[in-house]
Order: structure tokens, then C-alpha cells, then sequence
């Protein structure tokens, strides 16, 4: 079978655009292992959340936009409080329980928003409907769009880890929350906020997704696979190699969606993450341990 | 200013203090040795609110502490100094710095005076500022570790083992900053292996044994008679 040049460009920017949202959800997740040992089981589920409350607030007002900012606010505050009242008493404790926890969260947000929002999936109307020529294709301007916010998100939140005393307090206590304390950084506060803002870039990522695959409350155990396969292979709380990983996964998928299904082709994802685990189980895109 | 009653503290099911109880005035150095292994700085720890005791009372200027977060005792005046320093390894030195000046009620003329201060005690980090804290030499993270405590503006800091594993040379920088710090009014507790260091530079010695403080006698007193270190430490 021979591929033509045109199609390997095309799924290349299929792999970018994807690559960016998954990483939007990813960096979320791996910046709240990184600071508080916890695997979110319930990540994905925070993204339909957000695709839910964004899919709402588009059917109130019409604002695409609206909507991004409304999704991500409710979520991080909802994140907030489940940060606290499920996690924080938690926090030091064996990992397993942990696990425990989010897992069950993810079954009641699951539940509930079948409750709520019924069975069938909401979509929301895409806010720009351009389309460019790509070689054979009449390619949606907005797939670029999104890849384009995801990377500014992605690079804001950067900004802000870098810069400015919070972002300080969030590394000081991701790299040792005991010492953190100790020179008078609020650690309970400071989890929470990363909870909060992971909380949000998911809620973001599920708004964004919304027009291109639809809202259903069993999207989330989907980007949380994906998410937790990136943030592994990634190296765990690792935020450039999630990114990275994000976008080594995506491509790879999008590649070998031209000889198989697309559903096959989530295989090769599960291949890569069997690999490092295998042989770099610190991640691949993290420097060699010393 | 610091009293600790009758504090006994566990790690898990093994009873590491057994009813510490001691005392540091304002101003004061205090020095604590003891062998390996006997509690000293669990001590600390207990005081920091990072080993909770389950018995016994931590007092600080009148006021219980026992058992508080450790993030309230670094705001009213308590610092700890780690034993494995504790540096932020991919902070550079000033992020390592700002996790304690960017704190409330500190305005910028205060912080840059801080840090000025810091500065002047420790020129190396000054040099080092934009450096990531792990690449600093062990002597260097020290006073890094030290200088994190200083701008807290502490009025008491709790010195786990300073000058453990330092070239002499180092070893005598940190009694210099000792006796700058005391100068200045700041208490230490002190915890030592090096005891012509601890014996120098301190006004009082508690001596521990197994979990317990067993003596307790003026510095003046043990460097004038030295039977009673050579009795527990075996020095």
C-alpha cells in the first residue's frame, strides 16, 4: 500500500491539533501528580464536565467564548471543593487510596451527568466555520484555532509557573512540600489551587473538543486514558515532557490511521506507553536520571 | 521564649521521644548532643509541627504550638534549618529566597533590604543568584539553607547539624554566621556532632540519651569540665 506525501501532511496536522488538546488535559494532570501525588482518575471527567456546562451556557447565550470562560470558572471552583473535601484529608496517604477516591468520583460525575444532561451527546456549533484548502481537503479553520488556544493555555500557565511568587510557591512545594511549609507557604492552599487550575484547563479542553467530537458523559474515561498514557510516558509530573509526549502520541495515532482503523490505531498508543514502561520507565522526554 | 514539656513523639509504632523537655530563652544558643539516633532531631521536628507529638506541650512565646501546621509557625517566627538542607534543587538560589521573603506584610524597600542582608552575609549567593540551587556545592547549599531561614526574620531558628560533612574551612564560616545571628538577638537550638563547635558557640547544653534529655549544664560549665561529655558521648 503507498501513502501519498499529501496524506502524511494531512495527518500530521490532524496529530498537532489533537496533540494539543490532549495535552491541555495532560499538563493538568501531570501538575497535580507532580505537587500532590495523586493520580486523578476523575480528570477525564472534569473535561465533561466542562464540555456540559460549556454546552449549556452556548444553548443560553450563543457565545462560544462565553461559554470557554463560564466552563473553566465552574470547574475550577467545583474542582476546588472536591479538592478538599475528598483529597486534602487524604493527602500522604498510601496511593491506592488516592486512586480509590478519584476513581469513585469519576463514577458519581458520571452518573450525575447522566442525571442531568440525558444519554445522548450535546454538540456545540464551532465558533469559526472557515475552511482553507489542504491538498485534497477543505480543512475547518477552527481545528487550528483550537490547537492554537491549547498552546497559548498551555504556554500562560507556563508563564505563570515561571514568573511571580506563585509560581514559585507551586514548584517550592512540588519539589518538597514538607520544606514548602516550612519556609511558611500555605501547602494545603497551594494544592488546592493546583487542583483548581488543573480542573480548569480540563473544563477548557472539553469546551474546545466539544465541536469536533460532541459531549457524552462517557467522553471522560477516554481523555483520561489517553492522559495518564501521555503523562506516563511523558515522565510523571514532568509538564514539557506531558507536552511533548502529547504530541509523540497524537502523531503517532494520526500515522498509523493510514493503514489501519482509526480505532486500531489507538493500539500504538498503548505500544509506546508498554515501551517505556519497559525501557525508560522515568519517561522519554525527561533527561536520564543521575 | 521556646519550652517544650514532657514531649513524647512516634514515628509509626516506634516511640522516638520519650518526654523531652527543655527550654531556649530569647537570644539564647542553646546547643543539643547526643549520639546518633536519639532523638534530637525529631526534636526539631516536633517543634516544627513535621512529628506530631502525641503527648506533651510545645510552647512558643506563651503560645501552644503543639501540633500546629508548619506553615503557621514559619509566620510567627520559627525557622528550621534541615539537616539535608532541603535546598530547592531547580529553584535557583533567589527562588529559593523568595519562598520565604514573598510573604504578606513584607513590602519591597524590607525585601530588597533582606535580600541586601543576605547578600552581604553570603557573597557566594549573590554571585550565584540565577544559578539552580542543586548545582550549588554542599557548603554553598548550607548557606543557602541558612540564608532561606535568615529572611523568614525568625526569632528563634532550629540548626539541624550545620556543618555536617563541610571542609573545615566552611565549618568555620558557619560559627561565624552563629555568633552573627546571636549578636543579632535571633535564638538558636542548636543540634550537634561536632562538640568543641556546639561547646563554643552555645550559652546552655542539653545532652540527650535514648529519647530523653539526661543533662543539662551551662556551656561555660561543660568546657571548663569535660567529664560529663566524655560520660555520654563517649568523646
Amino acid at each position: 500500500m503507498s501513502v501519498a506525501i499529501e496524506q502524511i501532511l494531512v495527518q500530521t496536522v490532524n496529530g498537532l491539533v489533537n496533540g494539543m488538546i490532549l495535552a491541555l488535559v495532560a499538563s493538568g494532570l501531570t501538575l497535580i501528580f507532580g505537587i500532590m501525588d495523586v493520580v486523578n482518575f476523575a480528570h477525564g471527567d472534569l473535561v465533561m464536565l466542562g464540555g456540559f456546562v460549556g454546552a449549556t451556557t452556548m444553548a443560553a447565550t450563543g457565545n462560544f467564548w462565553l461559554a470557554l470562560l463560564v466552563a473553566a470558572v465552574v470547574i475550577a471552583v467545583f474542582g476546588a471543593a472536591l479538592q478538599i473535601s475528598t483529597l486534602r484529608p487524604l493527602l500522604g496517604r498510601d496511593p491506592l487510596t488516592t486512586i480509590l477516591a478519584t476513581f469513585g468520583v469519576s463514577l458519581v460525575l458520571q452518573k450525575y451527568a447522566l442525571w442531568q444532561w440525558g444519554p445522548s451527546a450535546r454538540n456545540l456549533q464551532e465558533p469559526i466555520t472557515g475552511r482553507f484548502d489542504l491538498f485534497y481537503l477543505q480543512y475547518p479553520w477552527y481545528r487550528v484555532a483550537t490547537a492554537v488556544l491549547a498552546g497559548a493555555m498551555i504556554g500562560a500557565l507556563w508563564l505563570f509557573l515561571k514568573r511571580g511568587t506563585y509560581g514559585i510557591w507551586i514548584r517550592a512545594t512540588t519539589q518538597d512540600r514538607i520544606m514548602a511549609a516550612a519556609m511558611g507557604i500555605p501547602v494545603p492552599w497551594v494544592h488546592t489551587a493546583v487542583f483548581a487550575i488543573g480542573a480548569a484547563m480540563a473544563a477548557a479542553s472539553g469546551v474546545l473538543f466539544g465541536p469536533l467530537g460532541g459531549v457524552t458523559q462517557t467522553m471522560g474515561a477516554d481523555f483520561t486514558l489517553r492522559a495518564f498514557i501521555v503523562v506516563v510516558v511523558g515522565g510523571m509530573g514532568n509538564l514539557g515532557g506531558s507536552i511533548l509526549a502529547s504530541i509523540f502520541i497524537s502523531l503517532l495515532e494520526a500515522y498509523a490511521s493510514l493503514f489501519v482503523s482509526p480505532a486500531q490505531a489507538v493500539i500504538v498508543s498503548f505500544v509506546a506507553l508498554i515501551l517505556t514502561l519497559l525501557f525508560r520507565p522515568t519517561g522519554l522526554f525527561v533527561p536520564t536520571p543521575k | 521564649m521556646l519550652s517544650l514539656t514532657d514531649v513524647h513523639t512516634y514515628y509509626g509504632k516506634s516511640h522516638i521521644l520519650h518526654g523531652v523537655s527543655l527550654e531556649v530563652g530569647p537570644g539564647e544558643v542553646v546547643g543539643l548532643l547526643g549520639r546518633n539516633g536519639v532523638g534530637k532531631s525529631t526534636t526539631l521536628k516536633s517543634v516544627m509541627g513535621l512529628a506530631r507529638p502525641a503527648n506533651g506541650r510545645v510552647t512558643f512565646e506563651g503560645r501552644d504550638i503543639t501540633g500546629l501546621a508548619p506553615h503557621h509557625l514559619a509566620r510567627i517566627g520559627i525557622a528550621w534549618v534541615p539537616e539535608d538542607r532541603r535546598i530547592f534543587r531547580l529553584l535557583t538560589v533567589l527562588e529559593n529566597l523568595r519562598t520565604g521573603l514573598d510573604r504578606t506584610g513584607v513590602d519591597d524597600a524590607r525585601r530588597d533590604a533582606l535580600l541586601e542582608k543576605v547578600y552581604r552575609t553570603f557573597p557566594v549567593l549573590r554571585e550565584r543568584r540565577h544559578q539552580a540551587g542543586g548545582t550549588l556545592s554542599g557548603g554553598e547549599q548550607q548557606m543557602l539553607a541558612i540564608a532561606r531561614a535568615m529572611v523568614l526574620e525568625p526569632r528563634i531558628i532550629l540548626l539541624d547539624e550545620p556543618t555536617e560533612g563541610l571542609m573545615p574551612r566552611m565549618v568555620s564560616q558557619i560559627r561565624d554566621i552563629v555568633d552573627v545571628l546571636h549578636r543579632e538577638g535571633v535564638a538558636i537550638l542548636l543540634v550537634e556532632q561536632n562538640v568543641p563547635l556546639t561547646l563554643a558557640v552555645s550559652n546552655r547544653i542539653y545532652i540527650m540519651e535514648k529519647g530523653v534529655v539526661r543533662h543539662q549544664a551551662p556551656a561555660a560549665a561543660l568546657r571548663a569540665d569535660p567529664t560529663v561529655i566524655h560520660q555520654y558521648l563517649g568523646v
